[in-house]
């Protein structure tokens, strides 16, 4: 399995990373406790469980599997006292192209997902937890398993976890190749033993009708992982880490055309893509001129390079001005990619260079969303499919004079009338990739 | 074309029902959440899933065969019919095609002599599979590891940063 570099790059700040860049570090649990393991844990039992949930909300942690919500947010609509069952699922279904980093968390320090699930079901008044992972992390689950076991053994799991009388479980779920089961609803019903059909929301949401219809969390690896430090570090050191709405830090992984791609924990809004790009991995490889940039994951919204955005800051008076942006200056936290118009989703960066060709691309994409919608909504089953014959037609045999056009209003007739964000997700490729690539489309017209 | 001369339910073994056990214990408020489960553990130990597996599995729950049918049929994973010995899942998607995956693909073909353009048929089948029945080779999605694209998943191993000349020394690890 590819490493991280043994030294951290500057601009690195290794949190969730600390322990498994050391050298001799491994998964089982004697060594997590010689590196400081399960004593976030031991202070949390100390703590009201609304103190946890304050503090997870002072440390301004936004989930990082994709759709940023914030933790503490989401924790405090679970009503400790309800007398009803909770649950918490960890999402380690990790399938968003572009995103690589729960996979090695998962195989190289599993204790500290279960340390900070065990905080986050203390806090929440949970006693049964799974974590489910994708089948395609066979070795994975095992590990994970095994720490299950070992943390088990030695009070940190189980009955009466360390003398505090709260009762923990958890167990492994294996998903089965589908990538919608990462969306969270989806998620449950396959968790359920269901066609892993997406639910309707309202009403369906999670915190109020989830696995097995009651109250449930669903939160990502690296999410959950963060807990545990913000208990270590307090909320306040934890969110300086950060920018004032994205606290901590965030592994954004790198792949494409870059020199050194890889897994980077960067402070929240700590670097501008362009220093992502040209110091921390290396810059592009020798000759080459930046095309294009997928900032958050497969279905963020593609960037130009040389775009200019104009971005709201504070200007000296106080006031808020418009500040011209190129994209290279674009920090990558939450808001500022948002305000360009795309998100930082799961932190997976998908960087083009001037030799690749952006209709072969989005097609690629295409494709893959063909294959992955789960079918219940007309719009995206057949909008999906369609969007994918249409460019791997225009690869084929060149492009129609209206395929342009077509393809826009297929995607534009998808995004927003679907029962789960799949929708928007393979809508915003084909929008953006037409929107900002328009010259690519039109040379193939012949 | 689905095997149905041969049933496999008729060689469960006690160890088998008890792995069963455990993993229906692991879901104390509704035993249908050990459907994945349970298929899983099926077709690691049969390669493929029959009928006589689907109604088994169907019966341990007090599902009927149909709620574990639809499952079968609904997640890529799982297959009707036998596959290779050895299955080869090469990356398709975006980072992995940037880094030259359907070559990468065409090579493991090549090298376990399939023919690289032979269709899989979808979902239930099993991937192309040689005619000695030891290797299966098909594309697969996102595997995540993008930063050490191209990738494979063979058998239970993540092979990473394949390069096209690379590819029959590994093929012959699983010889
Ligand atoms: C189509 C789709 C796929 C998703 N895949 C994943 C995934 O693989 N992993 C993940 O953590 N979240 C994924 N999500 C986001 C989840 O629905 C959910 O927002 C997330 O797990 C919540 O955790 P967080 O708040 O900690 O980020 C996906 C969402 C959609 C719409
Ligand atoms: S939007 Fe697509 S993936 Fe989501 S529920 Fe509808 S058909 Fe399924
Ligand atoms: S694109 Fe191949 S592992 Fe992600």
């Amino acid at each position: 399995m590819a490493s991280l570099l043994q030294t951290p790059h500057p601009k690195e700040r290794r949190i969730i990373f600390g322990n498994i860049s050391k050298p001799g570090y491994a998964p089982d649990i004697d060594t997590y406790l010689t590196h400081g393991g399960y004593e976030s844990l031991k202070k949390a039992l100390t703590l009201k469980p609304g103190e946890i949930i304050d503090m997870v909300k002072a440390a301004n942690l936004r989930g990082r599997g994709g759709a940023g919500f914030p933790a503490g947010a989401k924790w405090s609509f679970i009503k400790y006292d309800d007398g009803k069952d909770h649950y918490i699922v960890v999402n380690a279904d990790e399938s968003e192209p572009g995103t690589f980093k729960d996979r090695y968390i998962l195989h190289e320090d599993p204790h500290q997902l279960l340390e900070g699930l065990a905080i986050a079901a203390f806090a929440t008044n949970v006693h049964l937890s799974y974590i489910y992972i994708r089948c395609e992390f066979p070795k994975a689950a095992k590990i994970v398993w095994n720490a299950i076991k070992e943390a088990r053994a030695k009070g940190f799991l189980g009955k009466d976890i360390l003398g505090s009388g709260f009762d923990l479980d958890i167990y492994v779920h294996q998903g089965a190749g589908a990538y919608i089961c990462g969306e969270e609803t989806s998620l449950l019903e396959s968790l359920e033993g269901k066609r892993p059909y997406p639910r309707i929301k309202p009403p369906y949401f999670p915190a109020v009708l989830g696995l097995y219809m009651k109250p449930t969390i669903v939160n990502n690896v690296e999410t959950i992982c963060h807990v545990k430090h913000i208990l270590a570090m307090g909320a306040e050191e934890y969110a300086k880490m950060g920018t004032p709405g994205d606290g901590g830090t965030r592994t954004m992984c790198v792949s494409g055309d870059v020199m050194r791609p890889g897994f980077y924990e960067i402070p929240c809004g700590g670097v501008t893509l362009g220093e992502l790009i040209n110091d921390v991995c290396g810059g592009l490889k020798p000759g080459r001129t930046l095309k294009a940039v997928i900032p958050g994951g497969s279905s963020a919204k593609v960037l130009r390079a040389g775009e200019v955005f104009k971005l709201k800051v504070k200007g000296p008076d106080g006031q808020m001005i418009d500040k011209e942006t190129p994209l290279l200056d674009l920090t990558m936290d939450a808001s500022t990619l948002q305000a360009a118009g795309t998100m930082v989703g799961s932190g997976g960066v998908m960087i083009m260079d001037d030799t690749r060709d952006m209709v072969w691309a989005l097609n690629n994409l295409n494709q893959f969303y063909a294959h992955e919608s789960c079918g219940q909504c007309t719009p995206c089953r057949e909008g999906s499919l369609w969007m994918s014959k249409v460019t791997t037609r225009i690869m084929d045999q060149g492009a129609r004079p209206d395929d342009a056009k077509n393809l826009k209003n297929i995607a534009d007739n998808i995004a927003g009338r679907t029962i789960c964000a799949f929708g928007e997700a393979c809508a915003w490729p084909t929008q953006s990739f037409l929107a900002k690539f328009p010259d690519e489309f039109e040379k193939r017209v012949g | 074309m689905i095997d149905t001369t041969t049933r496999q339910a008729d060689a469960i073994t006690p160890e088998f029902v008890a792995e069963a056990q455990e993993l229906i214990s692991h879901y104390p408020v509704s035993k249908r959440s050990a459907s994945l489960p349970l298929l899983h553990l099926w077709q690691n130990h049969f390669s493929y899933i029959d009928d006589t597996g689907i109604e088994w599995i169907a019966a341990q729950l007090d599902l009927t065969p149909v709620n574990i049918l639809e499952l079968v049929t609904f997640y890529p994973w799982f297959r009707r019919e036998q596959a290779g010995k050895t299955v080869i899942r090469v990356c398709r998607t975006l980072a992995c095609a940037l880094a030259g995956s359907y070559e990468v693909k065409e090579k493991f073909c090549q090298a376990v002599g399939l023919d690289p353009h032979e269709e899989h048929h979808g979902f239930g089948c099993a991937p192309p599979t040689t005619a000695d029945g030891k290797f299966s080779v098909e594309f697969v999605e996102c595997l995540a590891s993008c930063g050490s694209a191209p990738v494979a998943l063979i058998n239970d191993d993540l092979v990473e940063n394949i390069a096209p000349a690379g590819v029959s020394a590994i093929v012959e690890q699983y010889k």
